[in-house]
């Protein structure tokens, strides 16, 4: 078999390892947190980094008038069908077609996970803005305007006495390693043709 | 005329209390003063100390948690004593572990912890302190630092030579003071003597779970057992008990019980007695003792009566109890880390006197007996010497180990510890305590292996070391870097209570098992509300249960109607908090009975009598977070013929 098939077989497992590690992470840093609060983000699921973390992390944030965390969202029934479609049509593709397709999987997958990546920047300003109106305490920017508790979408900011930090875990990284290796399968197979002719 | 000089050789030796400087320990006052020692007890903020030291508070009935070398008091544990800061005897769910054949006892005098052991060394699962007055002892449990079991010890009184583990915590050894009628009757006390007996009782300790029960007690003459300690390596299996009053006077002790030129070490070959019994030996005697234990999965403790105990007379099992002559009313008895050495510390003698292991298993062997008493071999006291250390000071109590082969002795009347060699039996060092030293201290000195850096020093009085607080001034603990050939003194502490003893461990042995939390759903309190939807009030008859939850920063429910004036009302409250150093306290207006706090994950209850009509708050007592002061409630109490139903809400 052809090198650029592998890597494209290979490229379209490696999303699957999503089932296995978290996408994102959100850590939660405070004076009276030595051991910071954490909730890692899953394909199907959001988990507590130390026991109790996310109901810790609502108890703080109810001051504010924030959100809890729900148990589950739409997404978790969502995003795991979206990954295992994918990763069948890229073992197809890898397979069964020519290296032309390979740049077809790859550009669906950058769209998807670009949807995906926008969906939780929403669900971000959703959580962060949409307060309660019997908030305990109501937090005003320098202009006026009621203060938003978004965390970062990547990265670290400063929330009040919180640092939170954004960012992704290993779920996410064999994610983009899997798709950029779409990209590779094709300018490989590409080469392969041009040698052939 | 033999009585009056011996008197007046009391009266000296108790004048020298008032002169607290004599010369032998006028050698080295300038204590903290001198080199680094700042430098050696400052614990930085936010770092941590290098040991625990859990020090008894005597007549406080409780055990303090001190680290060292900083010397900074964390805790203080309820054992004996009710804590209404913590609810301590005071809630429904501990008021058993104070319960005894004599009722509910709200008070003991707690005198010597000791730190559970596995093959001779520390291992930092419990510590056992005795209850001196009514006698008791009590578990402490480690990974929570609460008080989980408390026995009573039958037949016994004073329970002082207490509370000792064997090597591998087989078991917890309790010895009694004062010796009483076994069983009590009504007699005169004129007829103490040949008719009191001293019970010594074998407490085995579950090595899975901790469970203490009384093996056996053995029913010794009616001396008094002072104190004592177990064989360690070589001398394992055998226990060793200081006596005074060999006299059996039964009045005026101080002069009765000090006429003696020699009383007795009681060395007990627990192993053999234990055989005895394990075959079938031994008396079950009918008899009534509590036995308490506390349960961290239902949060409650239950206290179940005791009626018979197995008692063992030295003459059924030959060859398993010897007396070893020892000067003057020892106090002390210690036994050095390699099991060699037995220490005994005459307290009215002046030099301080050393029996071998060794030699008194050969005394026994060749049965070179210099008498008996109550048909218990005593042996030759020169047959069983191993050494004397020469006036090393006045009113030596008591000795520990640095496992470097030296030896450090508490003297009370010259108020001085004094540092020896163990073998060679000479003085290297003393250092003055301020003042009248009592026990001390080494992390880990009763064990094979000490941790030979600290002594703590254990003093009765304090006088002008601290700024005056009226005429009740603070006992207090003296910390001593011995590393060096030379002691130095490098911190005074206050202590609570009286400092009577402690134990001491390497921190990281025991700092890794804390307990952070209780977890919720392993929360099996009958009256647990672990959630919004269980919280209930229920009446039955004229008792109110009100099934409560508290978390950041309410309680629910927080609205009551429907209690009336003569009702019994049990608040049955659990922490919903899952979170670390989040406890909540609660509080009723009125109520006959302390506060509540409540740790994350746990259900407690208190009892309110309502007797005024009215409506009354109830508060959280614990500033838990920002909204503390939010956190409150109201019951309506409403007259005794009231006719309305019982309603409860949240946040309607």
């Amino acid at each position: 078999m052809k090198k650029s098939r592998l890597i494209m077989i290979f490229g379209a497992l490696l999303p699957l390892l999503l089932f296995v590690f978290p996408l994102w992470n959100i850590t939660l840093e405070a004076p009276q947190y030595p051991t910071p609060l954490g909730m890692n983000i899953h394909i199907n699921d959001f988990s507590d980094m130390h026991p109790h973390d996310i109901k810790n992390i609502n108890l703080m944030n109810h001051y504010v008038g924030m959100q809890y965390i729900p148990d589950a969202i739409p997404e978790f029934k969502i995003f795991p069908v979206g990954i295992i479609i994918t990763s069948i049509l890229g073992l197809l593709i890898g397979v069964f077609m020519n290296y032309k397709w390979f740049l077809g999987w790859f550009i669906l997958m950058v769209t998807i996970s670009s949807a995906g990546l926008y969906d939780f920047y929403l669900w971000e300003h959703d959580y962060g803005h949409n307060l309660d109106p019997k908030a305990i305490m109501k937090f005003t920017n320098k202009d006026g305007s009621v203060m938003g508790f978004q965390p970062p979408l990547f990265g670290t900011k400063h929330i009040l006495n919180f640092t939170a930090h954004s960012y992704p875990r290993l779920g996410t990284y064999f994610l983009g390693t899997g798709i950029l290796l779409g990209l590779i399968a094709f300018y490989i197979g590409k080469k392969e043709t041009k040698n052939i002719s | 005329m033999k009585k009056t000089i011996n008197l007046l050789v009391t009266l000296v030796i108790i004048a020298g209390l008032s002169s607290c400087n004599n010369s032998e320990s006028s050698s080295n006052n300038q204590g903290a003063l001198t080199g680094n020692a700042a430098e050696k007890v400052y614990v930085a903020p936010g770092e941590l100390d290098e040991y625990y030291a859990f020090i008894s508070g005597g007549f406080s009935g409780q055990l303090s948690v001190y680290g060292l070398p900083s010397g900074r008091l964390f805790k203080v544990i309820p054992v004996f004593s009710q804590d209404a800061e913590k609810a301590w005897g005071y809630n429904e769910e501990t008021k058993p572990m104070l319960n005894t054949s004599h009722g509910f006892i709200p008070w003991d005098d707690s005198h010597h912890p000791d730190i559970s052991q596995t093959n001779g060394e520390l291992d930092g699962r419990w510590v056992f302190i005795n209850g001196n007055n009514t006698p008791r002892i009590a578990k402490i449990d480690l990974t929570t630092f609460e008080t989980t079991e408390i026995i009573e010890v039958p037949n016994s009184a004073g329970n002082h030579s207490s509370s000792f583990v064997t090597e591998n915590t087989e078991y917890v050894v309790a010895g009694t003071r004062f010796s009483v009628p076994v069983p009590q009757k009504d007699m005169s006390i004129n007829e103490y003597k040949g008719n009191f007996k001293g019970a010594l009782s074998f407490i085995s300790v579950d090595p899975e779970d901790g469970e203490m029960d009384i093996k056996f007690q053995l029913i010794m003459p009616g001396f008094n057992y002072d104190l004592s300690h177990p064989g360690r390596g070589k001398s394992h299996g055998w226990f060793f008990f200081t006596t005074y009053n060999t006299e059996e006077a039964h009045t005026l002790m101080e002069v009765n019980s000090s006429q003696n030129d020699k009383d007795f070490i009681a060395a007990i070959n627990w192993k053999k007695i234990e055989e005895y019994v394990n075959n079938g030996g031994g008396t079950k005697m009918p008899t009534n003792y509590a036995h308490n234990i506390y349960d961290e999965k239902t949060h409650t403790a239950t206290s179940t009566m005791k009626k018979e105990v197995l008692v063992v007379n030295p003459s059924e099992v030959p060859g398993a109890v010897y007396l070893l002559p020892t000067p003057k009313s020892p106090h002390g008895c210690d036994v050095d880390p390699s099991g060699e050495y037995i220490v005994g510390n005459g307290k009215l003698s002046a030099n301080l006197t050393i029996h071998s292991f060794t030699k008194m298993i050969d005394a026994i062997e060749s049965e070179k007996f210099a008498g008996e008493a109550y048909g218990i071999p005593i042996l030759n006291f020169e047959d069983v010497l191993a050494g004397v250390v020469e006036q090393p000071g006045l009113g030596p109590l008591h000795t520990e180990f640095d496992g470097e082969g030296n030896a450090y002795t508490t003297f009370f009347i010259s108020s001085e510890v004094v540092k020896w060699k163990l073998g060679t039996w000479e003085v290297i060092d003393r250092k003055p305590t301020y003042y009248s030293v009592g026990h001390l201290m080494i992390p880990g000195g009763n064990s094979r292996n000490p941790f030979g850096k600290y002594v703590v020093a254990m003093n009765k009085i304090t006088k002008d070391r601290y700024l005056p607080t009226g005429p009740e001034v603070t006992q207090s603990a003296q910390l001593y870097d011995i590393t060096g050939d030379k002691m130095e003194l490098l911190l005074d502490f206050p202590t609570i209570g009286e400092p009577h003893y402690a134990a001491g461990i390497r921190a990281d042995i025991v700092a890794k098992n804390s307990k952070k939390l209780f977890k919720l759903e392993e929360n099996n309190h009958p009256y647990a509300a672990k959630n919004d939807d269980d919280t209930k009030v229920v009446r039955n008859g004229k008792e109110v249960h009100i099934y409560m939850t508290m978390i950041r920063s309410h309680f629910s429910p927080d609205n009551i109607e429907g209690v009336k004036v003569g009702d019994k009302v049990y608040f049955h409250v659990t922490n919903l908090e899952q979170d670390y150093d989040v406890p909540h306290g609660v509080s009723m207006i009125g109520a006959n009975t302390s506060e509540l706090l409540i740790m994350p994950g746990q259900t407690e209850t208190f009892v309110w009598e309502p007797k005024q009509v009215g409506v009354w708050p109830f508060y959280c007592t614990d500033f838990c977070s920002a909204l503390h002061q939010e956190m409150q409630g109201y019951v309506r109490v409403s007259p005794a013929t009231s006719k309305l139903d019982l309603s409860w809400s949240l946040g309607e």
